[in-house]
């Protein structure tokens, strides 16, 4: 069966511009009534209708949970990115229609904390944002340290001081502040989870430092979106389909196999929930792997592959959709 | 109209039945002559009116005969129903989800009105009308898992997903089929599956978390499984095997009509939204021997499923001291002509 989400109709109700790169959004449903229950850390999927393309891009519910007469979204202009942000800051004005997907929650808090310490790189906040939500109105004890690169780009800095006051440490890296990691890591109390939401670089950096320090790995979380990146364009065979499909320079394997007409299942569109994972069949040239759901081994034996994020080049290529 | 609910009981004098429009809707697991081990999930979407999926959560003739055998049951042992400290706010997204289900499926038994997080919740069949503040569970008699549990049909399990595993840290497990929620509490999804012969070595534990993982809000999903119980007894669990074990040995060619029970398990899985857990609902239905026989195609198939059933899972479920008596019984009712494909009664 596919495992993919339910969609809302939603009307965008208001746009925001936060600082010069980030700008909300507001969505509700289109016939009046609330939208689902979700929980923080939850992410949708928002489609964009540009032109003839579909795109389709995840976003982390900045909301706070108790609420759900909208959702809200944050999204950061990438000028050299696919074009997702730019479609969403230039074309997505009050009282658009749209489409997102059910809230899916794959950067969920673990309840049993007995502290949460959150590290927050950029717009990796925004998850953030609704997690803090949820455990200020439950009275859970929770630590934020946000990484922004100057005050002015420091995406709800403010909001959150004035929420949540000295629970909020913010380091600016124009004034070259640094979060004192291990410092940080090695003065918690038993019982503390780690929740680390931002770029790849920083992600892998507290990941090595709390390995590193003894923590175990259960109780240190992480999300990471990759975007898909773009690459050489490739052609791919499609055996169950039978169809030969040609994946362009700017497009996902995943895009260009739904444009194809073949739908597989897919969450996160973004290397980490495993929905889209498909076998190869054979394959002659070298795989680009971008994801976080497939092992090494996995990724050496050439057998499978997350067509959301990851691409190949090479002289042929037989997939198993 | 309303569902007419029956005064019967589950243990004792066992006056539990079907009436004839009941057995018609019971839920047959078997779609073919023949059984095994296969990751069975569909999406849980309702189905045809008069059958068990007509609501997504099914009350039935026996609701309130149920809710009574389960009080009973936790008078006797309050560790039927646990919850660690972390999934309260689970227990809260339960609540919900019941109360809107059964009001939504049986308006003219049960009433859900919300004001805010002011609530008032009307149960006729048990004589229940409580207000309380949602999210408080001082404004309840039980926590909210306990409270909403004791007043639906079905054992339930309230899974915390973490760590990529889901492990089962609360439930009312009060209709089980041999497995006991005060032994499986903490444990995760291959820990409590452990003593499932056979699946294991398919593999079928790994891709089934797999899935369960991904149940999605909105989504649910269910599966049937099934054992065999003798006497119409809800409470089969291991705490009182001393009980119902025994009867086991009972089982004659005279009495397999009336003794001998097919329990079937309609097991659904639903994801909760505040607290990203699962809850498994595992509702059991009964129907004894005399009762699914009425139904021909039932009955060969019947016949020709625990005729050929491996013997690791003929003993698994329990089976294996009665079956020659009940295959030899159900054997004088297969003519062995062929059964039509799929569930249904001809």
């Amino acid at each position: 069966m596919s495992t993919g989400t339910t969609k809302l109709d939603v009307v965008v109700s208001d746009v925001v511009p936060v600082n010069d790169l980030v700008t909300r959004f507001h969505f509700r449903r289109r016939d009046g009534q609330l939208l689902p229950t979700f929980s923080g850390g939850a992410h949708v999927v928002v489609e964009m209708r540009d032109g003839d393309r579909t795109r389709l891009n995840p976003y982390s519910l900045m909301g706070s949970p108790l609420d759900t007469r909208e959702y809200t979204i944050s999204v950061r202009r990438d000028d050299v990115g696919r074009g997702g942000s730019l479609f969403m800051h230039r074309n997505v004005r009050p009282g658009h229609e749209m489409v997102v997907s059910y809230p899916v929650n794959l950067f969920s808090l673990d309840l049993r904390a007995k502290k949460h310490l959150m590290l927050a790189g950029g717009i990796g906040i925004t998850p953030f944002m609704a997690q803090t939500a949820q455990l200020a109105a439950e009275g859970g004890n929770f630590e934020l340290h946000y990484t922004c690169r100057t005050a002015s780009l420091g995406t709800y800095a403010d909001v959150l001081r004035e929420r949540y006051d000295r629970r909020v440490r913010l380091y600016h890296d124009d004034l070259d502040e640094r979060i004192e990691l291990d410092r940080l890591l090695s003065s918690q109390p038993l019982g503390t989870h780690l929740y680390v939401c931002g770029p790849a670089g920083m992600i892998n950096w507290v990941r090595e430092r709390a390995a590193t320090l003894g923590w175990p790995s259960e109780t240190v979380h992480f999300e990471h979106f990759a975007a898909p990146q773009p690459g050489l364009p490739f052609d791919v065979t499609l055996a169950v389909s039978g169809k030969t499909i040609r994946v362009d320079e700017q497009q996902s394997l995943l895009e260009a196999i739904e444009a194809a007409g073949v739908d597989p299942p897919y969450l996160c569109r973004g290397g980490v929930c495993g929905q889209c994972e498909t076998n190869v069949i054979s394959f002659d040239g070298k795989f680009i792997h971008n994801d976080h759901w497939l092992s090494e081994e996995d990724h050496r034996s050439g057998c499978k592959i997350m067509p959301c994020v990851s691409r190949f080049e090479g002289r042929s290529l037989v997939l198993e959709r | 109209m309303g569902i007419t609910f029956r005064k019967e009981t589950f243990r004792d004098d066992f006056t539990f039945k079907n009436s004839p429009e009941h057995i018609r809707r019971f839920p047959f697991p078997f779609h073919e002559d023949a059984y095994m081990y296969a990751v069975n999930i569909e999406p849980h979407v309702v189905g045809p009116k008069g059958s068990v999926l007509e609501n997504l959560i099914d009350v039935d003739e026996h609701y309130v005969a149920e809710m009574q055998d389960r009080a009973l049951v936790l008078a006797e042992d309050p560790l039927r129903c646990q919850s660690l400290p972390h999934m309260t706010l689970a227990g809260w997204d339960l609540l919900e989800l019941l109360m809107e289900q059964q009001a939504l499926g049986y308006p003219e038994h049960f009433t859900l009105t919300r004001d805010g997080d002011r609530w008032r919740w009307i149960n006729r069949p048990l004589g229940i009308d409580d207000t309380f503040t949602f999210g408080d569970t001082s404004t309840l008699p039980y926590g909210p898992m306990e409270y909403i549990t004791r007043q639906s049909q079905g054992d339930f399990c309230i899974l915390d997903q973490r760590d990529g595993n889901l492990w089962m840290d609360a439930g009312m497990v009060t209709t089980q089929a041999d497995w006991s929620l005060d032994f499986d509490i903490g444990m995760n999804f291959f820990e409590w599956h452990a003593p499932v012969p056979l699946a294991h070595e398919k593999g079928i534990f790994t891709r089934a978390l797999k899935f369960l993982t991904n149940i999605q809000q909105g989504k649910p999903a269910r599966r049937l499984n099934w054992t065999m119980t003798i006497n119409p007894r809800l409470d089969t669990s291991p705490e009182n095997y001393h009980k119902w074990g025994p009867d086991r040995t009972t089982v004659t060619p005279e009495n397999v009509g009336e003794k001998v029970h097919l329990r079937v398990e309609l097991q659904s899985f639903w994801r909760l939204p505040r607290s990203n857990g699962i809850v498994f609902p595992i509702r059991c239905y009964l129907i004894k021997m005399d009762e699914l026989v009425t139904q021909p195609k039932w009955a060969r198939r019947l016949h020709r499923v625990i005729r050929d059933l491996p013997d690791e899972l003929a003993n698994y479920k329990g089976l294996t001291r009665y079956r020659p008596t009940l295959v030899e019984w159900l054997s004088k009712l297969d003519d062995g002509s062929p059964t039509s494909p799929g569930f249904g009664p001809d």
